[in-house]
This record gives C-alpha cells, sequence and structure tokens, in this order.
C-alpha cells in the first residue's frame, strides 16, 4: 500500500502540483489574460465545438456498431470487433499518418480535407471509436431479451420497443462511453496536429496550443491554458458518473 | 375455438422441440400445458404467442391465421417467468405500457391502469419501480400489464415457477378466481402436476415434443392412456408392470384370496393423511396412502405383516 | 426484419470501413508503393534504427514499473480501508483526464531548468528533460493506470476466501501472494501488461514535449515518424508508421486471444 502511494505521488501528483503551483504563480490576472487571449478563444472554441459534435456522432453510430456486434452474426465478424481496438492501440501519429494518406493531398479517392475543421473530426472521430462501442456492448450483452419480447406481446413494433425498452437501459453506458470520449478528444495531440496544419485561428485545438506555448518558451500561459482544459475535462467526467448513478438507480439490489 | 394450432413443427438445429403437434383450445377457457423440462410445453405457447416462428404447421386465433403475423400484431398476452419487468420504468407506466404504445388518450390510460392496480391488489405501489416489490407482486403488475390491453388470449409461461411455494399457492388460487371472473382464453404452462390440476378446465400432457394426453383433470387421473400419463399426474406405485395408486391400496390384516402379503418399513403421518411404506414378498416395494382413522383401526406398527389388495390396477398394453 | 438488419450493417460497417478499415489498409499500400527497397534503407537508417530502440528501452522500463505498481495499487484499493483511498482511485484515473502534451507541461515544470528541482538537478549533473529519464517519466505518467485498471474487478470478483483458505492452512502473507492471489488475477495482469506495453510503445504529445526531440538522441519511433514526415522524407515516415502500426495490429490480437482466455476461466 504505501508502495502505491509513493509510487503514484512520485509520477503522478508532484508534476500535476507543479503545474497546479505554476498557474497560481503568476497570479489570477495572467491566468485570465492567458484563457481570454484571442488564440486561445479560438482554439477552445473548435476543440469544444469539436467534441460535443464527435459525441453525438460517437453516441450513434457507437450504439449501432456495437448493437451488430452483439445482435447480427456473419463471417468476419469476430476479426471485426478484434478490429474495434485498433485506435486504442495504435500511436496517434501514425493514426493521423494514416488518415491523411487517404484524406490528404495524394488522397487516392480525391477526398482532400487536410487543413480543414473537418480533418480534425474525423481524426478524433478515429481516436475515440472505440469508446462508446466498448461501453455499450456488454450492457446489450447482458440485456434481458425477455423485456423486449414483453413489449413486442404488448404491442409494440420494433423500433418502439429500441426507443422504449432497449434506449433507457443503454442509456448510462452510452453516456459513460461519451463521457470518455470527450475526455479524449479535448486533449487528443498527435492525429490532429498532423491532418489539420494547425492553422492558428482556424484548425487549432488547445492541445496544439499548449504545445505552441511551450515551444516558445510560454510556460506560464501554457500552464493556464492546461488547468482549463483539466478543469472542463474533470467537469465533463464529474457530470458522467453522475447521471450514470442517476441511471442505475432502478437496478434490482440482486 | 379460440386457439387453433396444426401439425407445428418447430426445431432448434438437430433438437426437434415441438413434433407435430395440433391442438384446439376453446374460449374462455383455462388450458394448462403440463409436462417435464424438455417437453416443448413453453415453446408451444411460445410459438402460439409468435415469439418463435414455426417450422411447419399453422396457428390460427379466432379463426384467423397468424402464423406468419409478428407477435406485435397478435393481440395477445403473454407472462413471463421472470416477469420482463421494465425496469427503469414505475409499476404504473408498466402497467400502461401497451396503452401508451396504442396511444390511447392519459385520461384513458389513467382510469385503466388504476381499474387494473386494484384488480391485482396493488394499491399504492403505482409509484413503485420493480425493483421495490416481491416476486409476488412483481409478478401479478406482469399480469396486469398483460390484461391491460385487454388481449383475446392470455399466454403464461411458468408464471409462479420463481416463486416460494407459500406464494405459489396463493397466486395459483388467484389466478383461477381472476379467471372465473376475467373469462380471457388463457393457456398456462407449468411442470407442477398439482399446479396444472387445480387451476385448470383442461390439461395438456406433453412430453418430447408431442401431446400425450389432453382432457380435465378427473380424466386424465381416472383413465390415464399410458404409464407416462399415469406416472406423471399423480403418485403411483409399481406392481409389476401394471401401475397403482397410493389410495387404492387397502391393507389388511387377514388374506382373502386376492391380497399379497406384505411388511410394514415405515410409516409416516402427515396430519390427516397417512404413507405406509410397504416391502412385498417379491421385494417391491409400494407405497400406500390411508386416513388416519383407518390407521387406528388397524393399529399397525413397523415391522408388521399385513395383506394388501389393490383396488383398481392399471395395466398398459406399450411400455410409455 | 432483414431490411433492418442490413441497413445496420451497411450504416455501420460503411462508417468503420471509412474511418478504420480503409485508412489503415493504405499504410500497407502506401509504404510498398515503390517496392520493398526504399522501405529496407528507410528502416535500417541509423537514426530510425536509433528511435526504435529508444522506444523499446523505454518501454521496457515503464511496464515492468507499472506492473508492479498496478498490482500493489489494486490490492491497497480492493482488500483495505484508508484515508485517502478515493484520492489513490482519483489520481489513478487523472492520466486518462490529461492530455498528453499537458503531461510534458507538468513535468517540465516539475524538472526542468526552471521547474521546482530543476536547480538541484542541475548541480548533481543529472538531466532530466530532453533527456532518457524524463521520456521514461512521461512514458510511465501515461501508462500508469492500465494494470490497476484491469487488475481491480477481477480482484475484487474473486474475494478473500481463498486467501483466507491459505492462510488457515499455514501460509504466509508472501506464499499466499504468491501461489494463490497472483495465479487468480493473472489473466487481468496480463491484459493490463499488454495495454500498458501499447500505450508505452506509442505515446507521442507528452514524449515529444519533453524530449526536445533531438534527432538520433532523444526521438522515439512515434516521434521519428513526425520528423520524418515533416521533412519530406515520406518514406521514412511510412515506414516506421508500418513498423508501429504492424506492432498495433499484433497487440490487438493479442488482447483478443488473453480476453478469449479469459472466458474461459
Amino acid at each position: 500500500m504505501g508502495v502505491a502511494t509513493a509510487w503514484v505521488s512520485i509520477i503522478v501528483l508532484l508534476p500535476v502540483a507543479a503545474l497546479a503551483y505554476q498557474a497560481k504563480l503568476g497570479g489570477w490576472d495572467s491566468f485570465w489574460t492567458a484563457i481570454t487571449s484571442p488564440d486561445a478563444v479560438a482554439a477552445l472554441k473548435l476543440t469544444l465545438g469539436v467534441a460535443f459534435v464527435l459525441v453525438v456522432i460517437n453516441a450513434v453510430f457507437g450504439t449501432l456498431i456495437a448493437w451488430m456486434l452483439v445482435r447480427d452474426s456473419f463471417p468476419g465478424l469476430g476479426v471485426i470487433n478484434t478490429m474495434i481496438d485498433l485506435p486504442f492501440a495504435l500511436p496517434t501519429i501514425v493514426a493521423g499518418l494514416v488518415l491523411l494518406i487517404l484524406y490528404g493531398p495524394g488522397s487516392p479517392i480525391g477526398v482532400n480535407i487536410a487543413f480543414t475543421r473537418t480533418a480534425v473530426l474525423v481524426a478524433l472521430l478515429f481516436e475515440t471509436l472505440p469508446f462508446v462501442v466498448r461501453s455499450v456492448q456488454p450492457v446489450l450483452m447482458e440485456l434481458d431479451r425477455e423485456m423486449e419480447e414483453a413489449a413486442a406481446s404488448l404491442g409494440a413494433p420494433p423500433f418502439a420497443v429500441f426507443r422504449r425498452v432497449v434506449l433507457p437501459t443503454l442509456a448510462p453506458s452510452i453516456l459513460s462511453g461519451c463521457g470518455l470520449a470527450f475526455a479524449k478528444a479535448i486533449g487528443e495531440f498527435g492525429s490532429v496536429s498532423l491532418i489539420s496544419g494547425n492553422l492558428p485561428f482556424s484548425t487549432q485545438v488547445m492541445s496544439v496550443l499548449i504545445y505552441g506555448q511551450i515551444e516558445s518558451d510560454n510556460v506560464a500561459g501554457a500552464a493556464a491554458l492546461s488547468i482549463a482544459l483539466l478543469v472542463i475535462a474533470l467537469i465533463v467526467l464529474l457530470l458522467i458518473g453522475v447521471a450514470q448513478r442517476w441511471g442505475m438507480r432502478h437496478e434490482d439490489a440482486a | 375455438m379460440a386457439i387453433s394450432v396444426e401439425h407445428v413443427t418447430k426445431r432448434f438445429g438437430d433438437f426437434v422441440a415441438v413434433d407435430d403437434v395440433s391442438l384446439e383450445i376453446e374460449g374462455g377457457s383455462l388450458t394448462a400445458l403440463l409436462g417435464p423440462s424438455g417437453s416443448g410445453k413453453s415453446t408451444l405457447l411460445r410459438v402460439i404467442a409468435g415469439l418463435e416462428v414455426p417450422d411447419t404447421g399453422t396457428v390460427a386465433l379466432l379463426g384467423n391465421d397468424v402464423t406468419r403475423v409478428p407477435a406485435h400484431r397478435r393481440g395477445i398476452g403473454f407472462v413471463f417467468q421472470h416477469y420482463a419487468a421494465f425496469k427503469h420504468m414505475t409499476v404504473a407506466k408498466n402497467i400502461a405500457f401497451g396503452l401508451e404504445v396504442r396511444k390511447r388518450s392519459k385520461s384513458e390510460i389513467k382510469d385503466r391502469v388504476a381499474e387494473l392496480i386494484e384488480l391485482v391488489h396493488l394499491d399504492g405501489l403505482g409509484d413503485r419501480y420493480p425493483s421495490q416489490l416481491s416476486g409476488g407482486q412483481r409478478q401479478r403488475m406482469a399480469l396486469a400489464r398483460a390484461l391491460a390491453v385487454e388481449p383475446e388470449v392470455l399466454l403464461l409461461d411458468e408464471p409462479f415457477g420463481a416463486l416460494d411455494a407459500r406464494v405459489r399457492k396463493d397466486l395459483r388460487d388467484w389466478l383461477r378466481r381472476l379467471h372465473d371472473e376475467v373469462h380471457v382464453t388463457t393457456v398456462i404452462v407449468t411442470h407442477d402436476q398439482e399446479e396444472a390440476m387445480e387451476v385448470a378446465d383442461r390439461v395438456v400432457v406433453m412430453q418430447s415434443g408431442r401431446i400425450e394426453q389432453e382432457g380435465d383433470p378427473v380424466e386424465l387421473y381416472e383413465h390415464p392412456v399410458n404409464k407416462f400419463v399415469m406416472g406423471f399426474i399423480g403418485p403411483v406405485s409399481h406392481l409389476g408392470d401394471a401401475m397403482v395408486r397410493p389410495h387404492d391400496i387397502q391393507i389388511m390384516l387377514s388374506p382373502n384370496g386376492t391380497t399379497l402379503p406384505a411388511v410394514v418399513e415405515r410409516i409416516v403421518r402427515l396430519g390427516f393423511e397417512v404413507r405406509v411404506n410397504l416391502e412385498l414378498d417379491s421385494g417391491e416395494r409400494l407405497t400406500a396412502q390411508i386416513t388416519r382413522d383407518e390407521l387406528d383401526d388397524l393399529a399397525i406398527e413397523q415391522g408388521a405383516s399385513v395383506f394388501v389388495r389393490p383396488r383398481k390396477l392399471q395395466e398398459f398394453s406399450n411400455a410409455t | 426484419m432483414t431490411a433492418r438488419r442490413w441497413t445496420v450493417r451497411l450504416l455501420a460497417l460503411g462508417y468503420l470501413s471509412a474511418l478504420l478499415f480503409i485508412p489503415v489498409a493504405m499504410i500497407a499500400v502506401r509504404t510498398f508503393q515503390n517496392g520493398i527497397g526504399p522501405v529496407w534503407t528507410a528502416i535500417t537508417d541509423p537514426n530510425t534504427v536509433h528511435a526504435l530502440w529508444l522506444t523499446l528501452q523505454i518501454t521496457l522500463i515503464a511496464v515492468p514499473l507499472n506492473t508492479i505498481f498496478g498490482i500493489c495499487a489494486a490490492i491497497a484499493i480492493v482488500r483495505y480501508d484508508f484515508r485517502g483511498k478515493a484520492l489513490l482511485n482519483a489520481f489513478i484515473a487523472l492520466p486518462f483526464a490529461l492530455s498528453p502534451v499537458v503531461v510534458g507541461l507538468c513535468l517540465i515544470l516539475t524538472y526542468g531548468r526552471t521547474g521546482w528541482f530543476g536547480a538541484d538537478l542541475a548541480n548533481q549533473g543529472i538531466q532530466v528533460i530532453f533527456a532518457l529519464p524524463g521520456m521514461v517519466l512521461a512514458t510511465i505518467f501515461v501508462s500508469l493506470p492500465f494494470v490497476a485498471r484491469e487488475v481491480i474487478p477481477v480482484l475484487r470478483e474473486i474475494g478473500t476466501e481463498q486467501e483466507q483458505a491459505a492462510a488457515t492452512l499455514g501460509a504466509s502473507s508472501a506464499q499466499t501472494f504468491f501461489r494463490v492471489t497472483l495465479p487468480a488475477i493473472r489473466w487481468g495482469v496480463v491484459y493490463g501488461v499488454v495495454l500498458t506495453t501499447a500505450r508505452s510503445i506509442g505515446e507521442y504529445g507528452a514524449v515529444a514535449v519533453v524530449s526536445g526531440r533531438i534527432i538520433g538522441v532523444t526521438e522515439t519511433a512515434t516521434i521519428h515518424v513526425n520528423t520524418a514526415y515533416q521533412s519530406f522524407d515520406k518514406v521514412g515516415a511510412y515506414s516506421t508508421a508500418l513498423v508501429l502500426a504492424v506492432t498495433a495490429l499484433s497487440t490487438v490480437l493479442i488482447m483478443n486471444l488473453v480476453n478469449t482466455r479469459r472466458g474461459e476461466g
């Protein structure tokens, strides 16, 4: 137990404390200036904007993919199931490169979205693909089929069964996956940096802006932006935790 | 005929769950599908409900061929062994489900739900969630839910199987009384012969996907067509190749030419009923059932030598 | 019913193909566009080799350390009650919430020249930032949670009965740990190790910030991909990326294998 706390303290606690200290060091004024500077505001808008769109797309497609993986069956489905984890394992920079090949200049299908906001979205969708799928899958597998049959026997056509019975049961897991996807998306660096071109005020996300600040030795500014990003991530994760517990309130004690 | 099943077969892979079964069920009756696990009774019920599609054969409800009609358009009510409650909805919402799906008016739904809650004695529990109810309460809710849309046919799949013995008995009585009041054509699947005999107008005994016999409880008890039915419907003792009911074994103190000698192995008193375990000279064992008064008259004890005479023996031409 | 099934299939597979399958397949196509020769040259280039070797070194340090930590933390969290348990849990989860770039920043603020320990370390002649130690610390930070997170639920599920039985049979704590506990959690540990390794190999942002990206000295494989691409060495970039992609693919296949084994207990 002592080992654990010591390790965590050195590795995680210390550096994060240093971050908080640094931000505090400059005082509230410089903190405020840093996060309200025009490029910071632009980066924040872009980061959060894309993240929200991403969450919606992930919620829909993630659930759809999980549905197919659990309820369908055809040769090759097992392979596809395994491949879903690829974005977890693939280095972010390689992901960026890979998307650039297909959707950038020199694209074999003539699609070039490099240096656009769409590129940011696509890169992040790639990176966050597994989150909702893996979150929903186990819940879907455990779902009591008899509830769906009961709904059908009571006269509900298939889509009504999905909307009124299945979806409410899946909601907590979808939210959970979305929360994780959101947190990952707002901090993602490697994949986005390559394909978006990092044009300030246009396709520059927060993580890239922070990177730039570090490179130009503006550590204080970088620290301020980092704290802002961290706070947002923590708030979202907290809300997700609350939503999950609320969604589980009707579960049987057994 | 409210329900008409003709030559239905259903396979799951290599396993034949229902094997060329035909059955007619009268409107307003309470029929039990009785049999051991694997007999196909649940599958048959689900085929009638539309939750399974038969490989061959037809199903007709009230004269209409519904074989290709999906479950949600058959106008049936279904009650599951493990309740299948909508966990995320209150009791009231659960019961209202069928009505909401049919887009009835809010006031109509409210009235009907209140009516049903009273009918199944769940007064005051409308705003609770299923996880807050006992097993018996959940099943009553499931019944109310199924009845809400006034189905033509009510199908129950081992509805009391997951409940305690005491609750099971209570709900059994209650179901019969409900049926007498509401008169919906009801089919109940059970593996408990006591349940079937107590509750149903007609009993259909099934084994290995086929119907062994159907009739009213008395007929099945008194005139079983084969060994399986006799053995399943009630307790039996074997005498050579024949079968005899325990209460048809008469114990006497002296022989009279038609009796067999036996030794009393054990006497078990169960209140009014007394069971006497006997061993014949041949080594065969019988269990006789007599009343407490008869035991007092005989005044026998463990180890006593007596004579037994079967009052009514059943012999069957082929072994089943 | 079949219409619905096909709609789901089409949408799901279409999305997956456009986003995942085709792009990943493309890396192989593009890399070998001009034949194997250029690819081989690129991979055997001294800078590339150094980068791959550096990645390996870092991984070989980070993974075992995090594994030991993960097991200790899991045992502490599941089996004991102590003040600050919630905090420990939170800090283990923290690496997930932090952007890799921010992680790098934190480390610079702690160990950099102007950081908390910067002056002290400089006096001792120890360089953390822009050197291997910093890169190792960054990698350990980001891959910290995996073993702990995988082992905690397993530990919870097996309960204390087996360990108690071992104690009644006379086993010491250490014996119980190695003969009873560890084997019981082995698949959780293996899965966690696989994830930790994948993360260590694949980390980019945090290491990029902390290392200074000095070619041939503090470049990991992932950083090398970027450097090569930025200097228009497409073949170099693609080749290294391919090596990493193949590694990632193997990781995913191993993950799947382990999961199947777990299912069988």
